[in-house]
């Protein structure tokens, strides 16, 4: 079965929907780079968001957390998030981990994290942090730019799980990581997916199919496909048409090919 | 060379150091972490100088020394007012037109030196220091005028609740991290421009009493005092490095000491001349500066 026609998810209206998306498009310079894009995100549920390189993946996350500018309707849990600042969209609910990970080198580990603590609740997530990332505890005292790409990704990880968030938007958390560090990523992103809602930008397709119930596609900026993560990921012509991969995706670690 | 002579030109150096670390910290932390280069800073660290002569004139405070701090106090406050002023009042209108914020507070910065000439004149108004001042301490066998020495110590007291403040504040934390990042410290929630309000206001602060302690080391203010150090505290805060405190620091004392010595045992204006090189060389070899967090 192929898919070449975006087909919205209709079992999740604007108003149960955590993240909604309606007619958005996004210009970065003189490109065009987000053309008309809507969706809809149900709760407690990974939608990864895919697409070849330039597809515009990270442009979506940019523009919803406010950090670009778009036009179209953006709203998060019925609120609309249009008016907002970046912070103040953040304070409502957002957990973002950016693609290059960006986190503070100068800064020590606990500082990394205590600047995103918001809430009372904070402190006792960051226990649960602590559980998740064991090094990040050991290495709290350490400058995070001596890390290494792994445990820096960890950080960027433990940032956004450090509030009680609605969303989580997770941009290439397996990028530049040895196998072994993917695996673990991966594991984390398992632990909490079963509480929280995550747009996760993945451009290895067995981690987003091991990780995603529902799959975004992107191509030059347009959604061609918006489904089960499943049916996409079994169709080889849409894969090999939407990302230029042949193979058949290989699950990661514990789980059977399927 | 006499020992005398180094010992006495290293504490001058050490506190014309202090003086262009109180200059150039708030500009370059504001620069660090904001892209805003405050041209009127300069008018500020002015205005502190006038605010310290007119209080060691007028202030029926005694003792002496008791002025001073009152002087100190109410030049600080003076330039932090303005700071206020400057930045809610102007800046925060023009946020992300880096031009037309450098060509408002340059104007600024010629409107209030023309001001404070228009209303208290040009020629230098000498400053009435504590009387303890002018005496002189011997240390290590050298003659060192007491004046050097309170301004060693009050800039570095003021060094160290710097770094205290940027290291164990909440704001101290944001500041660093958004010179570093700031688009990511907004994503994460946090209004960075509270922080940066009140690190334009410490700035200022520091600015303002930084004018008075030059209008000790050079014994009068004029209304040009902010202009002629403004220069020197961009070449420290290039060789520094934008947006470190610690590099500014350390770029103060360099360019100081070095002013110091060249200018004492050089012909003149080769202390002045030197600094200029220092700043050339820096551009081509290291131009992120000795401890820089940004390129310049
Ligand atoms: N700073 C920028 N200025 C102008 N255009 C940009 C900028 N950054 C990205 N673009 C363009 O926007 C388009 C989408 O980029 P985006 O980073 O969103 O792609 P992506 O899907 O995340 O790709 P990748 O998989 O490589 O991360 C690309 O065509 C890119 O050239
Ligand atoms: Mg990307």
């Amino acid at each position: 079965m192929t898919r070449t026609q975006a087909s919205p998810v209709r079992s999740w209206t604007a108003s149960t929907s955590v993240l909604s998306l309606r007619n958005v498009d996004v210009h970065r310079g003189e490109a065009h780079v987000l053309r008309d894009v809507s969706f809809e995100m149900p709760p407690n549920a990974v939608t990864a968001l895919l697409g070849r390189n330039g597809a515009g993946k990270t442009t979506t996350l940019l523009a919803v957390v406010g950090l670009l500018a778009a036009t179209g309707r953006m709203s998060m849990a019925g609120t609309d998030l249009k008016p907002l600042k970046v912070d103040e969209r953040v304070r409502q609910g957002i957990g973002y981990v950016p693609e290059d990970r960006e986190v503070f080198a100068d800064l020590t580990v606990a500082e990394n994290l205590r600047l995103a603590m918001r809430g009372p609740e904070s402190q006792a997530r960051l226990q649960q942090v602590h559980k998740l990332f064991p090094i990040l505890h050991e290495r709290a005292q350490q400058r995070a730019g001596t890390l290494s790409g792994g445990q820096q990704q960890m950080i960027a990880i433990a940032r956004a799980l450090l509030n009680d968030n609605k969303i989580l938007l997770i941009d290439e958390p397996s990028k530049g990581l040895a196998p072994a560090v993917v695996t673990e990523v991966v594991q984390a992103i398992e632990q909490v997916k079963a509480t929280t809602t995550i747009l996760l930008v993945e451009q290895n397709l067995a981690v987003a199919a091991r990780l995603a119930d529902h799959a975004l596609v992107l191509d030059q900026g347009r959604l061609v496909y918006s489904g089960p993560m499943e049916d996409f990921a079994r169709d080889t012509e849409a894969t090999s048409r939407w990302l230029g991969v042949d193979i058949r995706p290989k699950a990661v670690g514990g789980r059977g090919n399927e | 060379m006499a020992m005398n002579d180094v010992i006495s030109l290293l504490i001058s150096g050490l506190g014309l150091a202090g003086i262009y670390f109180l200059l150039a910290s708030g500009l370059s932390l504001i620069y660090g972490l904001m892209r805003v280069l405050n041209l009127a800073h300069g008018a500020i660290f002015a205005v502190g100088g006038f605010v310290g002569w007119a209080a060691l004139e007028y202030l029926p405070v005694e003792p002496d020394w008791l002025r001073f701090t009152a002087a100190l106090v109410l030049a600080t406050l003076a330039g932090a007012m303005l700071g206020i002023l400057i930045e809610k009042g102007l800046l925060a209108r023009l946020y992300g037109r880096p031009y037309a914020q450098m060509l408002l507070t340059l104007g600024l910065a010629f409107a209030m030196t023309a001001f404070l000439g228009g209303w208290l004149g040009h020629d230098p108004l000498t400053l009435k220091q504590p009387a303890w001042f002018d005496e002189v301490t011997v240390i290590a066998g050298s003659r060192v005028v007491n004046s050097r020495l309170v301004i060693v110590g009050i800039a570095l007291i003021l060094f160290l609740a710097t770094v205290v403040f940027l290291r164990r504040s909440k704001h101290g934390l944001i500041i660093r991290a958004g010179v570093n990042n700031r688009s990511m410290v907004m994503a994460l929630g946090i209004n960075v421009s509270k922080s940066f309000t009140l690190l334009f206001v410490i700035g200022s602060g520091l600015a303002g009493l930084g004018g008075v302690l030059a209008g000790v080391f050079f014994g009068s203010v004029t209304p040009e005092l902010g202009t002629q150090q403004l220069i020197f505290a961009f070449i420290v805060i290039i060789v520094g490095g934008l947006g470190s405190l610690e590099g500014t620091a350390l770029a103060a004392l360099v360019v100081a000491v070095l002013q110091q010595f060249v200018n004492y045992y050089g012909p003149p204006g080769a202390g002045d001349l030197v600094t200029v090189l220092l700043l050339a060389v820096m551009l081509l070899v290291r131009p992120r500066g000795l401890l820089g967090k940004v390129a310049a």
